[in-house]
């Protein structure tokens, strides 16, 4: 017993301590956080636009292009793997930039936005077409009228699974190793390599687990917040 | 006031409007009533192109509000709207319900819109209520409220789609005795409504509507006391 604690306190010390190799992880971390947070950016206002041209082209014939163009993407982007997606990116499309992480940053951004734009659909149209009528007869615009009345009351009832997107986009940005991009996961399991202990993948386990947790956290406070309007 | 000529509107080939013509003058207070399916609704949400018509002309202040060049966001603003299911924004306080449209719109300062908010709420008895969310109130206090919502916009006209038939019975009255209030105040109403008794004590004019038409309309005396239409007949003795 005493030596297995000795042999994984002596790991974790190789892992972590010798030659600072944690200032690697903390850089690793800060690149998957960069990326993660730009993608969720990015998905976010790809999902609301494409999200609301999907429900307008519904009442509105003429923005049939706009719609054919939206369904194209989803059927893309959803059809196929993200790492494809990203080493399509990075050989093929950006191919004068060599540093991966912009790249990763337009993959992720880009993956995340279809999924997000069904979430925001479904959450527009839970909403029902009385809000969006009251809100046009006091002469609202539709633009006003989507602003202020209907995506404030889909967010809330999206929540939890705009959330789970999140959770899912940080997670797999520990695919960008593909494209050479040193995250969180390709650092640690560079470290693994060099010093054939274990220990780096559960040091960038922990590290996912409590960021999402973390996550789930700010999660529970934006729905306690929203509640208001729910009945008491 | 509204001047409506031919007033088509047919959804898949179905016609619901076929052709009305009707002119509802100021301070009017027009009642239309009718079977289900019969249109009344459809009618009234054309008014304000809450439906698109598919063809005739609607003139509402010099303007054909069926024309797509008009600035229908603009005419809305003048004619106030009340639905069978309240339809009160369920994130937003009872006072921002009846702030927003004034605000955003630029018609009144935040200020303004909260003095008028609140002398409106004064009104109708519900002013501790303001900061109180739609689902925390009974149907009727929704329904009242949703009434001085629209009146914050001080439209010229109001328009009611049968404001009393998803209430408890015990709420219609409290609602009815605000439009009757209204209604005395010179408002140009036009209602939607099962509520005869409403109509017969209220309305200067009653509309029959069925299949799309207006098949009669008379003051209410001459109305509801001496019917010629064999439908109207038939309806009356019905609902009466």
């Amino acid at each position: 017993m005493a030596e297995f604690l000795q042999t994984h306190y002596y790991n974790l010390y190789v892992a972590l301590i010798e030659a600072d190799r944690w200032k690697q992880y903390l850089e690793g971390l800060g690149r998957t956080l960069m990326i993660a947070a730009c993608a969720t950016v990015m998905g976010i206002l790809i999902g609301l636009i494409v999200a609301v041209i999907k429900v307008s082209a519904v009442n509105n014939r003429k923005l049939w292009p706009l719609e054919a163009i939206c369904n194209l993407y989803l059927t893309v982007i959803r059809g196929t793997p993200v790492v494809v997606q990203l080493l399509i990116l990075y050989t093929a499309v950006f191919t004068s930039m060599t540093n991966g992480t912009p790249v990763a940053i337009v993959g992720f951004g880009l993956n995340s936005g279809a999924y997000v734009a069904e979430i925001f659909r479904s959450g527009i149209l839970s909403i029902s077409r009385g809000q969006t009528e009251a809100g046009r007869s006091l002469g609202l615009t539709s633009w006003m009228t989507m602003r202020l009345i209907v995506l404030p009351q889909a967010i809330k009832n999206i929540l939890p699974a705009l959330f789970n997107e999140f959770i899912t986009l940080l997670k797999e940005t520990s695919v960008a190793g593909y494209i050479a991009v040193r995250d969180l996961t390709k650092v640690a399991d560079g470290i693994k390599g060099r010093t054939f202990v274990g220990e780096p993948l559960f040091i960038a386990a922990v590290i996912y687990l409590v960021l999402v947790v973390g996550m789930t956290q700010i999660q529970k406070q934006l729905e306690r917040r929203l509640a208001k309007g729910d009945r008491h | 006031m509204i001047d409506i000529k031919n007033l088509q509107k047919s959804f898949h080939g179905h016609c619901v409007l076929q052709g009305i013509n009707e002119k509802i003058e100021k301070g009017e207070k027009v009642v239309i009533i009718g079977p289900s399916g019969s249109g009344k609704s459809t009618f009234l949400r054309c008014l304000n192109r809450l439906e698109e018509p598919t063809g005739g002309e609607i003139w509402f202040e010099g303007v054909n509000i069926v024309d797509k060049k008009c600035d229908i966001n603009k005419l809305r603003q003048k004619m106030g709207m009340v639905f069978q299911q309240f339809n009160l924004f369920a994130h937003l306080s009872v006072q921002e319900n009846i702030t927003l449209a004034p605000v955003k719109l630029g018609l009144m300062t935040q200020a303004e819109a909260d003095k008028k908010a609140m002398e409106l709420l004064n009104r109708i008895g519900l002013a501790e209520k303001a900061g109180s969310y739609p689902n925390q109130l009974s149907g009727g206090q929704q329904q009242r409220i949703a009434i001085v919502r629209a009146l914050a916009m001080n439209p010229e006209v109001m328009l009611f789609d049968e404001p009393t038939s998803a209430l408890d019975p015990e709420m219609v009255g409290e609602v009815l005795e605000l439009m009757k209030q209204l209604a005395s105040e010179g408002m140009t109403m036009v209602v939607v409504t099962h509520e005869m008794g409403f109509a017969r004590e209220v309305g200067t004019r009653v509309l029959f509507m069925d299949g799309g038409q207006i098949l009669e309309q008379n003051p209410p005396a001459t109305f509801f006391g001496n019917p010629q239409n064999p439908r109207l007949k038939d309806f009356l003795s019905k609902v009466l």
